[in-house]
């Protein structure tokens, strides 16, 4: 439909680098078929090997460059897991840094010319975010039984607008997995469509300069919010966490 | 006629969905604003405050992308 | 989401996120790579990395421990050498003092001995000048009195010698 309007000598598909694309051929996706999503799956896995595996390999007292990052990222989720959601949550880190290092790998990834962001489908992240809302539930309910509904009950508001406020928390609690979702997704697949409309201009050579120096520019921002996407991701699944383990503001 | 009208609306509500972007970023701005303020005031508190700063701005930010989630439905979807 | 195309060939013109057909295929991979990613943290990263921190924690304690230790002992070494320092200034200064104090017992001998050979010396001049001055005082006077009396003699007045005598010695007094 947006096709037939632009048209023309301008070819603007922003779209088309979302498309889910079988990997061998073939019309029909079946839930196994080896597709473009499941390539970079694979290779988000592989870098977080070759960073975490590869890198530690020497198990050195004083580390290489890579182990130094590893460290780094390790340190990084594992403070803000202990500062943000508490000495108690740290059981839970390995999940969270399953999280973070996935959500920061796509993200990269994806930033590669002709890759594809598995972090910009929605299917995706609304996984993610549902595991991590339906966890933090059940976390919730398994260590403060009926307390845990307190979140909801503020008691330091006045008596008379508690109700409301009731109402207002209780859906901000179940609208948090969408936005949890569609943050990460939109700011994805925001991002990676403005680069390429940017890059549809450069089809006319008077402005392709400009347009040139602003997909370098937006790419600058790309890389940035990568990077603070999978971190906030990361903050927000440590305040879900510190909610569920302690209900009472 | 009637298709053209159709798309007329979806391009024009896609237009003013977008407007949520700017006042998204209006939002951010003002609450990266306001942490450097208090950050000049008060150096030594604000690496604290950091991660507060972030989901700020990510709750700030989410409700521009849903806004650019509503043009982009009205673009491709609808 | 009415013109949302079944299939992903013709995808161009939905949304390719909202293409439902291909959500069980990305959410199946999705769990495979998290469960993947799960298990290689679990088994092999992360308590690698943990073992790496705590043995980092342990050496740099141990270090720390052990730079105290020298710390101590360089205290220690520092305090016995000071303390060597001060002895060994204290006897020098003991040997200068004893040296000292002999060269002053020599030099005062020396003295004393030099000191008594002059008074010697200078009792021996004093005697010798006395003797000289007796004789000479006795020579004037001998030849004052002879010359006195020769003088008496030619003016025709008659003296004995004592009387010129006393005169002279009289007249030599004054």
């Amino acid at each position: 439909m947006a096709d037939e309007a632009k048209g023309g000598a301008l070819e603007f598909h922003p779209m088309d680098q979302f498309i889910v694309e079988p990997l061998f051929g073939g019309d029909t996706i079946h839930w196994y078929t080896p597709t473009n999503v499941t390539l970079w799956m694979f290779l988000t896995v592989l870098a977080i090997t070759a960073m975490l595996v590869l890198g530690t390999r020497g198990r050195a007292i004083v580390p290489s460059r890579a182990q130094s990052v590893a460290e780094l990222a390790y340190g990084f989720v594992y403070k803000m897991v202990e500062d943000v959601a508490g000495k108690d949550a740290v059981k839970f880190f390995p999940y969270i840094f399953t999280l973070f290092l996935f959500i920061i790998f796509a993200n990269f990834l994806g930033l590669i010319p002709m890759a594809f962001t598995t972090t910009s489908h929605i299917a995706v992240t609304a996984v993610m975010a549902l595991a991590v809302f339906l966890t933090v539930t059940v976390v919730g309910f398994v260590k403060n039984g009926a307390s845990f509904l307190s979140l909801f009950w503020v008691s330091s508001a006045p008596a008379a607008i508690r109700p409301v406020l009731a109402v207002i928390e209780v859906i901000s609690y179940f609208v948090r997995p969408v936005s949890h979702s569609v943050r990460l997704a939109g700011a994805m697949m925001a991002g990676h469509a403005v680069v390429k409309v940017f890059a549809g201009f450069a089809a006319i050579a008077a402005i392709a300069p400009l347009s040139i120096v602003a997909v370098v520019a937006i790419y600058g921002l790309e890389v940035l919010v990568s990077a603070i996407q999978a971190y906030v991701f990361t903050i927000l699944t440590c305040v879900y966490l510190k909610d569920a383990l302690h209900p009472h503001h | 006629m009637e298709g053209d009208i159709a798309n007329m609306g979806q391009f024009i509500g896609a237009g003013l969905a977008a407007i949520g972007s700017g006042a998204a970023a209006i939002g951010v701005g003002h609450v990266a604003g306001n942490f450097l303020a208090g950050a000049l005031r008060n150096p030594s508190a604000a690496p604290g405050q950091t991660a507060t700063l972030f989901i700020g701005i990510a709750f700030a930010e989410a409700l521009g992308i849903f806004a650019f989630l509503v043009a982009l439905l009205l673009m491709f979807a609808v | 989401m009415a013109t949302e195309t079944p299939g992903g060939e013709e995808a161009a013109t939905g949304l390719p996120q909202l293409d439902f057909s291909t959500f069980p295929n990305q959410i199946f991979w999705l769990v495979v790579t998290l469960v993947a990613i799960y298990f290689i943290l679990q088994r092999v990263a992360l308590p690698r990395i943990a073992g790496v921190l705590a043995e980092r924690a342990g050496t740099i304690t141990n270090d720390i421990a052990t730079a105290e230790e020298l710390k101590l002992k360089a205290q220690e070494a520092e305090a016995a050498y000071d303390k060597a320092l001060a002895d060994a200034r204290a006897e020098a200064q003991r040997i200068a003092a004893e040296a000292r104090a002999e060269i002053q017992g020599e030099l005062d001998d020396a003295l004393a001995k030099a000191d008594a050979q002059i008074a010697a010396k200078a009792a021996e001049s004093e005697a010798k000048i006395a003797d000289i001055r007796a004789g000479a005082l006795d020579a004037i006077r001998a030849v004052s009195n002879d010359a006195a009396a020769e003088i008496a003699g030619a003016m025709g007045a008659e003296a004995s010698a004592d009387e010129i005598a006393a005169a002279v010695a009289e007249r030599m007094k004054g």
